[in-house]
């Protein structure tokens, strides 16, 4: 990935820097110009929750090459308590207790290495949340 | 606006078609509509092709095509929506006759997908994800097809067996056309233990990856008695978009842009879901005919699944779904499916469908989709 692209979403990818709109109140992450449900360009800068629930998911058994090596893994969408989705992997989970409102926490680990060179990625992905 | 009618569709056999590059499918294509029709000179062409750069290392195909068309000079237009672009073409086809500012136009998608590895083709194809916040977590295209059939399957008790129905019935359709790239039969058995590709899906509940291209002329409809076949008068058009990551929308459950884009193309007919007498909808994996058949108020929502399992969407049903085999069987080259889908639909209604004719086949509809649903177009069709 070209340095410029990497750096310019650390904000997101390392904070998970959200905004929320000044006038209805949705999240948008990541943050965008103009509120995609009102029209509005006010926002709040916020670091969203780092825990949430499990709106929908799956298991890649079939992934591009970036992922090779990890395959299977799962993925859903998160809807962060607070506001805010995203979608994301879901590890150190078993396959059998995936499950739509599955209560998870974003934790900040390796995603994937690029390049000859195996350049590291890291970000969030999310993790059931154990009582 | 002018009336709008289609005099002539063009199509090859679909598949890995090594031998030949994307100029040669595009041509031939081409060349097979505009002899359909009996025209051997073009005023306008618009070439759906959704990522010739990424699979072909070629971009520029509005003039690449129309120079080995022989039709040099003329204005030629490449149209990019995902695996929409071939119904965008189409549609903005239809606008330029309609407007009045051509009366022969060619309409035309191509893709050329198997040169490059499997995977690359699968990377190619996330292109029409969000990348960015989509493609971070590894998610593929049928993964993000898998999570819109896990909230169906959680809202609606939609069946691993009901998805297999779709895809059973559409090789049973494609089986009958000479042009599928795959028109074997398949049993819901076979689909339900074929290999996993993102849970729930497997791979016979996804499409293939396909070399391909289609065409289809266009004119002014008081002009179809100058052409050798029957018209076929475009009476609607629709399209629509939506956000580009699924995770951004409020309902996984059913598709906006579809339901937009249909909308407006039932009310410039002045028909609705039940005046169809069949339609060919975008079926890139078996949950997306599910959902596109509500979205589209073929089936309430919640009922596309069961109508699946139950013969209604068959070629002899109340409503059938993709005669042709659909993208499952007859194969996938992105830019040209949209186009493919009017093929189908215009030899239907000339009653030129063969052993999958549907019969007294009168008015139809044909979806096409962009990516996760990000967009959508509509077109109805009507015989003259």
């Amino acid at each position: 990935m070209p340095p410029a692209r990497s750096w310019r979403a650390y904000p997101q990818v390392y904070r998970l820097e959200a905004a929320r709109c000044k006038k209805c109140g949705k999240v948008s992450f990541p943050p965008r110009l103009v509120c995609n449900k009102c029209g509005e360009r006010e926002f709040d800068r916020f670091n969203m929750k780092r825990t949430g629930k499990v709106v929908t998911h799956t298991i890649i058994r079939t992934p591009s090459d970036e992922f090779s090596g990890e395959a299977p893994f799962a993925v859903g969408v998160v809807e962060m308590d607070g506001g805010g989705r995203l979608t994301t992997q879901i590890a150190d989970v078993s396959f059998d207790e995936l499950k739509i409102g599955l209560p998870v926490q974003m934790e900040f680990r390796r995603l994937y290495t690029e390049g000859d060179a195996g350049v590291i990625h890291y970000g969030h992905k999310a993790v059931p949340i154990r009582q | 606006m002018r009336d709008v009618a289609v005099i002539g569709v063009g199509m090859q056999k679909w598949g890995e078609l090594w031998a030949k590059s994307a100029r040669d499918i595009f041509v031939e294509s081409a060349l097979l509509a505009m002899d359909d029709a009996g025209v051997d000179k073009i005023d306008s062409m618009y070439v759906g092709c959704m990522a010739p750069g990424v699979f072909d290392a070629q971009e520029h195909l509005g003039s690449l095509m129309a120079d080995y068309l022989g039709q040099r000079n003329i204005p030629s237009t490449r149209v990019e929506s995902a695996c929409a672009s071939g119904g965008l073409a189409f549609r903005m086809a239809y606008m330029d006759v309609a407007s009045g500012m051509h009366d022969i136009v060619l309409a035309g998608g191509v893709e050329k997908m198997t040169d490059i590895s499997g995977s690359d083709a699968t990377h190619a194809l996330a292109t029409a994800a969000d990348m960015k916040w989509e493609g971070v977590s590894g998610v593929t295209f049928p993964g993000l097809y898998a999570m819109m059939a896990v909230a169906h399957m959680e809202k609606y008790g939609t069946t691993r067996e009901q998805l297999a129905h779709v895809a059973v019935k559409n090789h049973d359709n494609g089986s009958m056309n000479s042009r599928a790239q795959f028109p074997m039969k398949i049993t819901v058995d076979g689909v339900i233990n074929s290999v996993k590709v993102a849970d729930p899906l497997n791979i016979l509940d996804c499409s293939p990856i396909t070399d391909g291209a289609a065409a289809a002329i266009l004119v002014p409809a008081d002009m179809v008695k100058k052409f050798k076949k029957p018209g076929v008068k475009v009476t609607g058009s629709g399209h629509a978009t939506d956000t580009i990551a699924l995770h951004d929308r409020e309902d996984l459950t059913t598709l906006a842009a579809v339901n937009a884009a249909a909308e407006q193309a039932y009310k410039m007919a002045g028909k609705g879901p039940s005046d169809m007498d069949f339609v060919e909808v975008h079926d890139c994996f078996t949950i997306a005919e599910i959902i596109v058949s509500e979205s589209l108020g073929l089936f309430e929502r919640g009922k596309g699944g069961p109508a699946a399992e139950s013969g209604e969407t068959s070629l002899t049903g109340r409503m059938p779904i993709n005669p042709s085999g659909g993208l499952k069987s007859k194969g996938h080259p992105v830019g040209a499916t949209g186009i493919a889908q009017v093929v189908e639909i215009t030899e239907q209604l000339r009653g030129e469908g063969g052993p999958r004719q549907v019969k007294n086949a009168r008015v139809a509809l044909a979806q096409n989709m962009g990516g996760s649903g990000g967009s959508s177009v509509v077109h109805i069709l009507e015989v003259m």
